[in-house]
């Protein structure tokens, strides 16, 4: 490989990026909107439900339960219905995502010791919210139910009743399970995907659309310094906006860094060679920059999102997606993010991801070194 | 006029159509889209990796596992023997779940004392933490009112077990919290809208940029007419996409489709003028294709994001869910879900049918005197 050729390319090639204002948008603009979108609006943490309450009874119990859903910081009551087309309305229209129903005999059912149980109306169209507010539900109704049991034992002068094998719960690594600490470190390795294949997608086709190509053929420039050339300026920018995006993750998003830079360094600079060469290959099969350009954002955007882990977990997929997922290399780089930024973990802990994502960088690298074939035809 | 307009569709259709490429970049990625969303998009949480260290040995200790074992919430991949190979099951993402029951559990229990078992919970993916947890509880807490049942009348045989209440759940249109239910009939927004607007900016950028605009534009054909030649067939075709979503999502994905189809296409209707309004704007804007494939992005990505398609828009910040109210798409999934899952009418959707049309007409409106003055 002959060095100086490959910096006369690249040279070229950053003089190109330069005058580009719509490279320049695309190397600035685009992780600034994703951070600022995703780190914003991506937001798991399921707060002030809104729900209803259908009171049936109108007993001081049931309205100390009422009370408890009142005080939870989950909750939000918005409205206080007295029949079921009121709670029907609400739920239909989106006003209440939850109604809370008690039934007419709930104080007497307690006094005779039974079972008393309350309804819990959810609108279950966001599966998600509807599962959660349901958990944090029966937590409320499992402390009242607690405080009912205490104040009767008291009554009758008995000991407090004990409750046996209690849980006591550890959350590791993300101790206040806080979705955006967790969001956060994938769309980093969104915004490399996308921003870096889409600027090397357009290197090749650039020179294909404006004739420029049969130029560079007649010069002895050969594929692999030619690959070398254009990837290298990328590369730089690319970690320069990987950079960008963790200061803005640790600094402004203050998601928790614990593992060391070093760690992100290597792992970042293999992602960005697979997710460079990715671009690079399409820019060699594709000779237009907008066909080129579309394949990329169509072979990035999409698996990066859905097929990494990013937002849905890999282990509830079928067999077969997850299978596929293991073609996706942002899956690799996303679990090393996540692993260095929460578990603060090292080399050691990655040695199967990092080894599959340098495989990854090595068959892509020969593609598309391959892919570009110095003949007109 | 009624025949210049028909000519002009009839050549965007056939313009359309002709290409095998175009037709298949039509239904290849659509579909592709459907079926992963349909099968990967998925909040669900079913066989969490569970390790479990025991190091009581008793019947009550097992009793406690064994519950954990039979619900199909939780797998046991691990049994551990120290507290170290759980730290390192959890380090290694082998396991999410961790149950660690110390020695001495089954002794405390009978005695009537608090008997507590750790829970530890991995908690990167918040999510699936969050609901992880939310079983455990109840496995845990279901197991404690038994054991607390069983000592009561053990301990006073001849009082009545201390009251319980307990909640009932009834969810509503969705009741086995099925993701898929949620995500597929949305997907129909997400595409018609990448869709339509890139099909619509580039149609008509693309003829800008070959110069075959100006010929155009010296026919006798008007501004007017010339627009709705080119939105008519993509209105067609973001019809036709809902259709072939829909009908993936019914027969294959067997979501229910509750409500009135009429309804439905009234809505799709008014959420494809903005959309074709979005289309027509960027067009007159941009020059090149490239330009127009790049604003499309920065267009097209904030108004998946900001719409509730995957993430509740409640939870966002205020000014975020202030710009998701002039965002069709949040507007047209509540259409989409209240026909498919709830079964709902106009007489409930008449304030988003309402949004949806305010929206078009000004989008519509305004793309139409841009569109008028970029051609003078």
């Amino acid at each position: 490989m002959n060095r100086r050729r490959v910096k006369a390319i690249a040279w070229k090639e950053i003089i190109q990026v330069w005058r580009d204002p719509r490279s320049l948008m695309v190397v600035l603009l685009m992780p600034l909107m994703q951070m600022a979108l995703l780190g914003y609006g991506v937001n798991l943490d399921i707060k002030h439900v809104t729900i209803c309450t259908f009171d049936r009874e109108g007993s001081q119990e049931s309205e100390a339960l009422m009370k408890a859903f009142q005080a939870s910081p989950y909750f939000d009551i918005v409205e206080t219905e007295h029949d079921y087309d009121a709670v029907k309305r609400a739920i239909d229209r989106g006003r209440c995502k939850m109604a809370i129903v008690i039934p007419p005999d709930f104080s007497e059912d307690l006094a005779a010791s039974n079972a008393a149980s309350v309804q819990a109306i959810l609108d279950a169209t966001d599966d998600n919210t509807a599962n959660i507010a349901l958990g944090y539900a029966q937590s409320v109704v499992g402390s009242f139910s607690g405080t009912v049991q205490l104040s009767r034992t008291q009554s009758l002068g008995q000991e407090p009743p004990v409750a046996p094998a209690v849980a006591q719960y550890r959350v590791w690594f993300n101790e206040d399970l806080v979705s955006r600490d967790f969001i956060i470190p994938g769309v980093v390795a969104l915004v490399l995907a996308l921003v870096g294949s889409q600027l090397t997608s357009l290197t090749l086709s650039r020179e294909w659309e404006r004739g420029t190509m049969e130029v560079l053929v007649s010069t002895p420039v050969t594929r692999m310094e030619l690959m070398a050339g254009k990837i290298l300026p990328y590369f730089f920018i690319g970690l320069i906006d990987a950079a960008l995006c963790l200061v803005i993750a640790v600094f402004w998003f203050e998601a928790p860094f614990r593992g060391t830079v070093a760690t992100l360094f290597l792992t970042t600079s293999l992602y960005l060679i697979v997710v460079l060469g990715l671009g690079y290959f399409i820019s060699a099969s594709i000779r237009s920059q907008i066909g080129a350009s579309q394949i990329a954002l169509v072979a990035t955007l999409l698996p990066t999102t859905l097929l990494s882990g990013f937002a849905f977990p890999i282990d509830q997929m079928p067999p077969i997606i997850q299978g596929i997922t293991y073609l996706v290399p942002a899956r690799y780089y996303f679990a090393i993010l996540k692993a260095v930024f929460l578990k603060g973990s090292g080399l050691g802990d990655l040695i199967a991801p990092i080894a599959l994502l340098a495989l990854y960088a090595a068959i892509i690298g020969l593609l598309a070194a391959r892919a570009f074939r110095k003949t007109l035809g | 006029m009624l025949g210049r307009i028909a000519s002009l569709v009839l050549k965007e259709f056939l313009q359309l159509l002709r290409d095998p490429q175009a037709r298949f970049r039509l239904v290849i990625p659509p579909l592709i889209q459907v079926i992963i969303f349909g099968y990967a998009a998925t909040f669900e949480v079913y066989h969490v990796s569970t390790a479990v260290l025991d190091l009581d040995h008793s019947q009550e200790s097992r009793e406690l596992i064994a519950r954990f074992a039979d619900s199909r919430r939780f797998d046991i991949v691990e049994t551990a023997r120290t507290p170290a190979d759980i730290r390192t099951a959890i380090d290694r993402s082998d396991a999410v779940v961790a149950i660690v029951i110390e020695a001495g559990f089954a002794e405390e229990l009978r005695k009537g004392a608090s008997a507590p078992a750790q829970v530890i919970v991995d908690g990167t993916n918040s999510n699936t933490a969050l609901i992880a947890l939310g079983y455990v509880g109840q496995i845990v807490s279901a197991y404690a009112q038994d054991m607390a049942q069983d000592l009561s009348r053990r301990l006073h045989p001849a009082q009545p077990p201390p009251p319980t209440v307990t909640l009932e759940q009834r969810p509503w249109y969705n009741p086995d919290y099925n993701s898929r239910w949620f995500f597929v009939p949305g997907v129909i927004a997400t595409l018609t809208l990448v869709m339509v607007v890139n099909l619509t900016s580039f149609a008509i950028v693309r003829e800008r940029e070959v110069g075959t605009l100006e010929q155009i534009m010296v026919t006798p054909i008007r501004p007017l007419e010339f627009i709705l030649g080119k939105t008519i067939p993509f209105f067609c075709v973001g019809l036709a996409l809902t259709a072939l979503i829909a009908g993936v999502g019914t027969l294959w994905f067997e979501i229910p489709f509750v409500g009135n189809p009429l309804v439905l296409l009234l809505g799709t209707s008014l959420y494809l003028l903005s959309v074709l309004g979005i289309g027509l704007l960027i067009s007159t804007v941009c020059l090149t294709q490239q330009q127009a494939f790049a604003t499309n992005f920065f267009v097209v990505n904030p108004a998946f994001i900001l719409s509730g398609f995957s993430f509740p828009i409640f939870t966002m910040p205020v000014f975020m869910q202030w710009l998701s109210t002039i965002n069709p798409m949040s507007y047209y999934l509540i259409v989409i879900r209240g026909t498919f899952l709830k079964g709902v009418g106009l007489s409930v959707l008449w304030p988003q049918m309402l949004a949806l049309a305010a929206l078009g007409v000004v989008l519509l409106a305004a793309s139409v005197l841009r569109f008028r003055k970029s051609l003078d």
